[in-house]
């Protein structure tokens, strides 16, 4: 029975690293772009909501609505102020940049909501259901439900949506989507705004279990290490690498010396750069001149 | 502006260009020497603190500046350095032996990850050494035996030859001294055909390798001697710090050094030396601000982390090249006025070009 309370919590925990390895993973798609301040974007996007649920009183779907709304505008913001003008700019940089962005929007949430963890006032707070010896929180389901609805409304944007093509588009080849028309910079600051809201969805439904403090964003390195263990390039590949990480992460916890839970997660990426750098899911190839 | 009429071939490589580059940098020395007569402890560790990270920072610098190689994971060598170092004391090695040894088993690992490293580039190989960091501070955390697990350990008090290292003044020399030599390895590495090589692969890889240069042996060499260098660094840490714990080589380390590089001026040695005053001396700055800044913002929390996330941004977007570049740029001012053009250091952008399958 442990086995399968584990596989539930990893499979939950492994779908917050999937949301937010997705965030990496939509932006660097499209721009080519690394945003390591990523998981900062998810702590913001889970304050934002609390102000609003739990400080204003809003119902919770409306504040939450509200909060990926709110979100999706301080996404095109930054793209527009500050990696707009790296665009041609060394990786390097921009990498530099959102490292940067990161320690700013910390010091920031740190400012406005106090570095003490507060809760998320979600209504199914608490509950569980039993299935035989089975202990199921609602919060683990939750996680695992809104990922699904997310996946298959991103997948239906990506699919049918004009918007989504363009923007597949403009990921695809950005001059080439400039000759037929499509507004490649507008799309990059609409792609930061739906990388923003997915992070702001992982948030919303990651607040119940982990509480939500200004350094809630650092378990974006473990979602980096799930984008990179899904290869980068893929959406599917980042919840894959997502699940991977958070099961492996439950089960080293139990089946492995102390120590080993917190370091499985770099041990797998490390163990997956050195064995196969392109990912699960491949969409690299050898760099051309 | 001065013309330098070229006579031998020597005086390409020279490494001092001119004779008032003798003049200036023998004052800095002299300068450099007589700061334990005119300042007080607490300046001179400083100080000492600033010379340590230039020794980290000329580690970095090879690697990320000249290499071209991005490394989030220099506080892990920093700690293998310190914990060597340390460790070594205690067993009662001699203190060049200790020091020696802490940068020579640093280097080694630095080796070790170059390997696989060298399969990968920009953000992979970012990510696989920050993975690295985080791994050794597990490491450090649950190897209890030697390292003192949570709990930490007693940096031995610096001594050799019945000579006490650990005053404030004789400190501060001792950094100095293994700054200044470590300057000139670097000098002098760049200047040599290793060296040039390491130039030529951060420029073009592909270039590189046309021209016969090995990227493999070359990257290996840029990580183990930039580890190296950052566990030198890590031995005068440790005593700088007096008490080694895990929490103090963290990711923030990684990044804090890593400021220091890109603030200083990517690719210069210069750009270490301002771009280690810079992150040394910042600490100490806001503190005085601190105190002449209502008390509601002065008591904000991660504050100084802001500040320096700030700082790194506006760096990036305004002034790539960072103090040194400027510091270049003013003086092109000055030596082409009144005909400066601002195009001179017109920035290059290049489209994107993708490296995935569609």
């Amino acid at each position: 029975m442990d086995v399968y309370q584990l596989l539930i919590s990893g499979v939950s925990q492994g779908c917050v690293y999937g949301l937010i390895a997705l965030g990496f993973v939509l932006i660097y798609k499209a721009t080519e772009m690394v945003n390591f301040a990523q998981g900062e974007l998810m702590m913001l996007g889970a304050f934002v909501a609390i102000t609003y649920v739990d400080v204003l009183g809003m119902p919770f779907l409306p504040g939450v609505l509200a909060a990926m709304a709110t979100m999706g505008l301080i996404g095109v913001l930054l793209e527009r102020l500050l990696l707009r003008p790296m665009i041609g700019e060394p990786h390097f940089a921009v990498l530099m940049l959102t490292i940067g962005l990161g320690f700013i929007l910390r010091a920031v949430a740190g400012a406005i909501w106090g570095s003490s963890p507060r809760p998320l006032g979600v209504p199914y707070a608490g509950q569980v259901i039993s299935v035989g010896e089975l202990v199921v929180s609602i919060e683990s389901l939750a996680i695992v439900g809104g990922t699904v609805v997310l996946c298959a409304a991103l997948y239906g944007f990506f699919r049918f949506t004009r918007l989504g093509i363009a923007m597949q588009a403009a990921s695809q080849n950005q001059l080439a989507a400039y000759y037929v028309g499509i507004p490649v910079k507008r799309i990059y600051g609409l792609v930061w705004a739906l990388s923003a809201v997915v992070a702001t969805v992982a948030g919303v439904l990651a607040a119940p279990v982990t509480l939500v403090d200004p350094l809630m964003g650092f378990i974006g390195i473990k979602a980096f290490a799930a984008a990179i263990v899904g290869g980068f390039g893929s959406l599917p590949g980042a919840i894959i690498g997502g699940l991977v990480v958070g099961l492996a992460e439950q089960f080293a916890g139990l089946y492995l010396p102390p120590g080993m839970a917190d370091m499985s997660a770099y041990v797998i990426l490390l163990a997956m750069l050195i064995l196969r750098p392109q990912g699960l899911i491949a969409s690299m190839q050898r760099k051309k001149v | 502006m001065r013309f330098i009429r070229k006579t031998r071939y020597q005086q390409d490589i020279a490494l001092f260009r001119h004779g008032g580059q003798w003049f200036w940098y023998s004052l800095l020395l002299v300068a450099a020497l007589a700061a334990p007569l005119l300042l007080d402890r607490f300046y001179l560790g400083e100080l000492a603190l600033v010379f340590i990270y230039a020794i980290a920072g000329i580690g970095l610098m090879l690697l990320v500046g000249y290499t071209g190689l991005v490394s989030l994971g220099h506080a892990g060598f920093l700690a293998i350095g310190a914990y060597a170092h340390a460790w070594l004391l205690g067993q009662g090695w001699p203190f060049p032996l200790a020091i020696g040894s802490a940068a020579a088993l640093s280097a080694a690992v630095g080796a070790a990850i170059a390997l696989p490293a060298t399969r990968m580039t920009g953000i992979y190989l970012a990510v696989a050494t920050l993975a690295f960091a985080v791994i050794v501070e597990q490491v450090i955390i649950h190897w209890a035996s030697v390292t003192g697990g949570f709990r930490g350990m007693v940096v031995p008090a610096a001594a050799w030859l019945g000579v006490d290292l650990g005053g404030p003044a004789a400190f501060y020399v001792l950094c100095l001294a293994l700054l200044l030599l470590c300057l000139l390895l670097a000098l002098n590495l760049l200047r040599s055909p290793s060296g040039r090589a390491m130039t030529a692969v951060r420029d073009s890889e592909l270039s590189a390798e046309s021209m016969g240069v090995h990227l493999v042996r070359t990257k290996t060499l840029a990580f183990a001697l930039s580890a190296g260098f950052t566990g030198v660094a890590g031995a005068l840490f440790a005593h700088k710090i007096g008490y080694l714990a895990p929490d103090a080589f963290t990711l923030q380390l990684s990044i804090l050094l890593l400021l220091m590089v890109v603030v200083g001026g990517l690719g210069s040695l210069h750009g270490v030396i301002y771009g280690a005053l810079f992150i040394g001396l910042l600490p100490q700055v806001l503190a005085v601000v601190r105190d002449s800044v209502p008390p509601a913002i002065a008591q904000l929390p991660g504050l100084e982390p802001g500040v320096f996330g700030l700082i790194l941004v506006l760096v990036l977007i305004y002034e790539p090249l960072g103090i040194y570049g400027r510091w270049c740029k003013v003086r092109a001012y000055f030596d082409a006025f009144p005909l400066y053009r601002r195009a001179t250091y017109k920035r290059q952008k290049q489209y994107l070009r993708t490296e995935r399958l569609h």
